[in-house]
């Protein structure tokens, strides 16, 4: 796996994603800059990692969505190739139009920094094959404004295509709206893009990568993820 | 010299009375100081300087000659105070600096940017020295729940620290949250900031060579927070809201590429010198910067990067904009600094340059509107031995004279419950914890323990002060907010370092509040002599008090210890049942001060418990091997509520309870189960383990006794009714929701 990592002005994630690339791939992604207007040769995975870029003082990520690297994204995407985003990364994506819906502030109108608890709803794509359909995994959220909304229509898209790949629940894997810790439509924290290629979710499995910090269960997500593209390689 | 005439006659500057001196907090004979000092009349912008430079914020005029007597040196202590923030030694080639500072003022007229831009400054400080931060603690003061604006200034001094840090991409991974009558007009918002360092390359303020040039570098100059620091040394009235201008806007955006960009230009060797623009802004970060190198300063105002046209000399000196720093620069590699900065966003602009005349002179539109002797604007400010009243001594409370006023299970039920018990979840669940990945042990624990780079050191971190105990006895007090510091960090197992203080009191011109003042000291520099545990930063934050009306003496103590492996370490859950529950410490049933007595008897009186510090070294070394030998399952050190309230925390930490032996008959059972007694530990080990642990106590010299079993799904004292751990839960995590929503039917 050859990731490289794009830092804006302001993202504040890069180092905790850097780290668990290198820690579940063996190799250290190639930090990359905003104002770059290619993506370092041979990359296969792209990652836009959380923050603020440009302090989230516009809507957020908005400004992060019209920098020069994203035409390379943009590129990159096109050709199908693998892009995750993470919190701000997801929010950047929206903005950039490489996924659809918005994220606005949190339904409680706090920033909410907590362990969620998160269902699989699918096993069978590069961003979940590390984990079993309907297995429960537990990582953090830290966002102000992660609550997911998209209209009607996109949003009887996104489930009737099976898009949204992660979901918002109780431990035990049942809804609950007490678990729904932003107030997204449908308890979504993550969906795909209609070719499946590009994946944008609030919470940080990137925390969650070493027993030392509690917890490993964000894991499955890079190994997952370093499996599918191997198994391309 | 011609220039000397000019200073007098400047444009545009109004005539020095003595209406304008009081105005900016200077006292006629200062005034009468100043003007010996320089052999003339100073001009306006002038006297704005020195009522920046001598105010009690920056130039620490009261406490002064008693935080002299402070224990600052340790083998492991790289710099003491006088620097932007403490440097210690943790080894590896690693350093920690760290600091801890108010920003009470600022914080009770806006609470959200008072709060943000007091996270920012002490960011500042830290990345200053060359560390990049790793982690904040934030000990918060409130007024009573029941005042008027409590609630407000709670929402905005959270959310303003979680927009700052989380913004800026710090963990905050601890702290304190307190309400009292006694902060009602005055609320305390303590920020630490702990950074990591090479031991090699820590960065000072001291300028050196002449000619070399004065670079500014950040955001660019406003008209806010003009005479911050001045307002941070006056009491408040019920006009203050008036002082809302006064008060910085935070940009965490901007601080996050300044850290970026001057680690950056620090890795390349671009720095001789750098001080941020905090208190006093350019004023004070250049006088420093001169007076410490033995130099004199230049500077060019109308090349200082302004947010808006027009600013006066007087404006731009004393600005308190936030998110700036003043470096000189090693003269060739300018370019290459420059660069960097311009890559990040950043303003970067040569404003003077290094003389050798010891002077400060100022430059503006042509006219030299400041020539002052550089050395003595810092060291010739008055220094005061304010007379001084000790606070009387209190009698102690015999426990057998305080009748309980319900059965120990209703009075835990209702101490779980209250405002300075209850959890504090509400708050921390604001702020990003994890950030850095590197957050071992969470908020809500003894003390935040976090990994250093890749393990397997760990610092831990703790910030604490019962400030009732200051209030009734002040050098007992002093010494137990040290104490206690020293405990939280010993029973996560780690081993005490050094501390940061940061001391809130109200008037100094009060001889009673002097008292309290100079008796916290002596209490600190005694436990920290006895404990080993220097002071290497700190603040000072007098006048907070309103209408007369003073805080609290609220001595914060900031703290960081080091564990060597963090796998060795313990939390304060209750691992499993079936394990026996250890008491480390001497019990008396101390029940003055407690909260017991304030909470459920509505008293304050009698004195707070004592401290003995030897007995306190040896029961914390104690506890601190068992973690090490990994024989303690979990570990807990006991404080405000006593012992239930700590075996309370430690179940519904975990879910699991315990069956506990009744009270010793020689003590009243309100009084075992609920005094403060000090250097008390809990722990759990394996049942099987107990003789010998008692045994090695024996020799050791610590009073150890098993108290219970840990069991079922209750806490169960013997004869007393059950109490159900998870109805314990709900009731210490309803209360700061619950009055942050207004749905208590009795805040």
């Amino acid at each position: 796996m050859k990731s490289a990592v794009i830092v804006f002005p302001g993202i504040n994630r890069e180092r905790d994603m850097a780290r668990a690339l290198k820690l579940i791939s063996g190799r250290d992604p190639v930090m990359t800059w905003h104002a770059d207007t290619a993506l370092p040769h041979g990359t296969d995975l792209v990652v836009i990692p959380g923050g603020f870029s440009y302090g989230d003082y516009l809507r957020c990520g908005a400004i992060a969505a019209r920098a020069p690297i994203m035409d390379a994204v943009r590129s990159f995407v096109a050709r199908g190739g693998l892009v995750l985003g993470v919190c701000n990364g997801f929010q950047i994506l929206c903005e950039a139009g490489l996924l659809p819906g918005v994220l606005m502030r949190n339904a409680r109108l706090k920033f909410i920094a907590s362990d969620v608890y998160l269902r699989v709803e699918r096993s069978d794509t590069p961003f979940t094959r590390g984990y079993n359909a309907g297995q429960v995994i537990k990582v953090p959220v830290a966002h102000g404004e992660g609550n997911y909304t998209a209209d009607a229509q996109t949003l009887a898209r996104l489930e009737g295509e099976g898009r949204v790949l992660y979901r918002y629940v109780a431990p035990n894997g049942s809804l609950d709206p007490a678990w729904n810790v932003n107030g997204a439509v449908n308890a979504i924290a993550g969906i795909v893009s209609e070719r499946g290629n590009v994946l944008g979710m609030m919470p940080h499995p990137e925390n969650h990568v070493e027993a030392a910090m509690g917890c490993t269960d964000g894991r499955g997500l890079f190994a997952g993820l370093v499996e599918a593209l191997d198994r391309a390689a | 010299m011609f220039y000397r005439v000019v200073v007098m006659i400047r444009r545009n500057e109004p005539p020095i009375t003595p209406e304008l001196v009081a105005e900016h907090g200077l006292k006629p004979d200062e005034y009468e100081r100043i003007v010996k000092l320089i052999g003339r009349v100073p001009s306006f912008t002038e006297l704005g300087i020195f009522s920046a430079m001598w105010n009690e914020h920056c130039s620490y005029k009261s406490s002064k000659v008693h935080l002299r007597t402070l224990p600052t040196q340790a083998p492991w202590v790289i710099q003491g105070p006088g620097e932007n923030a403490g440097v210690i030694n943790i080894g590896d080639g690693l350093a920690v600096v760290f600091k801890m500072e108010s920003h009470n003022h600022p914080s009770y007229i806006e609470p959200y940017q008072g709060a943000a831009t007091g996270v920012g400054g002490i960011l500042r400080d830290v990345f200053t020295m060359g560390a990049r931060p790793i982690a904040c603690l934030d000990a918060l003061s409130f007024g009573a729940p029941d005042h008027p604006r409590t609630r407000h200034l709670v929402f905005g001094v959270v959310a303003g620290i979680g927009g700052y840090g989380n913004s800026f991409g710090v963990p905050t991974v601890g702290g304190q949250l307190r309400f009292h009558s006694r902060y009602d007009g005055n609320c305390l918002v303590n920020a630490m900031a702990v950074g990591l360092a090479e031991a090699d390359r820590i960065f000072y303020a001291k300028a050196t060579g002449v000619g070399m040039p004065i670079v500014y570098l950040g955001s660019k100059t406003g008209r806010d927070g003009i005479h911050g620091a001045s307002m941070a040394s006056a009491e408040f009235d019920d006009d203050s809201d008036a002082k809302r201008p006064t008060v910085q806007v935070g940009d965490p955006f901007s601080e996050k590429l300044l850290l970026e960009a001057c680690l950056e230009i620090m890795a390349k060797d671009c720095v001789i010198a750098i001080q941020d623009m905090g208190a006093a802004g350019l004023t004070c970060s250049a006088v420093e910067m001169g007076a410490k190198g033995d130099l004199g300063v230049e500077l060019d105002l109308d090349t200082v990067p302004c947010r808006e046209t027009g600013m006066s000399a007087y404006e731009m000196m004393l600005s308190e904009s936030q998110e700036r720093m003043l470096m000189v620069l090693r003269p060739e590699k300018e370019a290459e600094a420059e660069a960097i900065f311009r890559k990040w966003g950043l303003d970067f602009a040569v404003i003077g340059r290094t003389t050798p005349t010891r002077r400060f002179v100022v430059r503006h539109g042509g006219d030299v509107m400041v020539d002052l002797p550089i050395k003595e604007l810092g060291d010739e400010a008055p220094v005061y031995q304010r007379p001084f009243v000790e606070t009387p001594k209190r009698p102690a409370i015999a426990a057998a004279s305080v009748r309980a006023p319900m059965p120990v299970p209703d009075a835990l039920e209702k101490l779980i419950g209250s405002p300075d018990l209850c959890a504090k979840r509400w708050v921390w669940e604001q702020y990003d914890h994890v950030i850095l990945g590197n957050t071992v042990q969470r908020p809500g624990g003894d003390a935040a323990v976090v990994r250093v780079l890749d393990g397997p050191k760990a610092l831990a971190l703790t910030a604490d002060v019962t400030p009732r105990y200051c209030e009734a006895d002040p050098f007992e007090g002093g010494k137990q907010a040290v104490a206690e510091a020293w405990r939280n960090i010993t029973v996560v197992g780690g081993k005490p370092l050094a501390i940061t203080d940061n001391l809130n009191f109200g008037n100094p011109e009060r001889p009673e509040i002097m008292g309290q003042l100079v008796g916290c000291i002596r209490g600190i520099g005694e436990a920290c002599r006895v404990l080993e545990f220097p002071v290497v930063s700190g603040n000072v934050s007098l006048y907070n008090e309103t209408n007369g009306r003073a805080i609290l003496p609220t001595p914060t103590v900031g703290a960081v210890g080091l564990l060597d492996d963090f796998t060795r370490s313990a939390t304060l859950a209750f691992k499993a049942a079936d394990e026996a529950i250890l008491l480390i410490g001497e019990t008396t049933g101390w029940l003055g001060q407690s909260l017991y007595l304030r909470d459920l008897c509505a008293r304050d009186d009698g004195a707070p418990p004592p401290v003995a510090l030897e007995t306190e070294k040896r029961n914390g070394d104690f506890v601190r091997i068992l973690i090490h030998e990994n024989i303690a399952t979990a570990a807990h050190d006991i404080s405000d509520g006593g012992l239930l309230v700590a075996l309370a925390e430690m179940a519904m930490a975990s879910g699991v309870g315990a069956q506990l032996a009744p009270a010793p008959g020689k003590i009243p059972a309100h009084a075992f189960w609920f005094g403060e007694d000090q250097g008390r530990y809990l722990v759990t080990v394996h049942s099987g383990a107990v003789d010998a642990i008692l045994a090695r106590a024996a020799i050791a010299g610590v009073p150890v006794r098993r108290i219970g079993t840990t069991s079922g799904e209750t806490l169960a004292i013997a004869d007393e009714r059950p109490v159900l751990v998870e109805a314990l839960s709900e009731r210490f995590e309803a209360w700061l929701p619950g009055y942050m929503a207004g749905t208590l039917s009795d805040p």
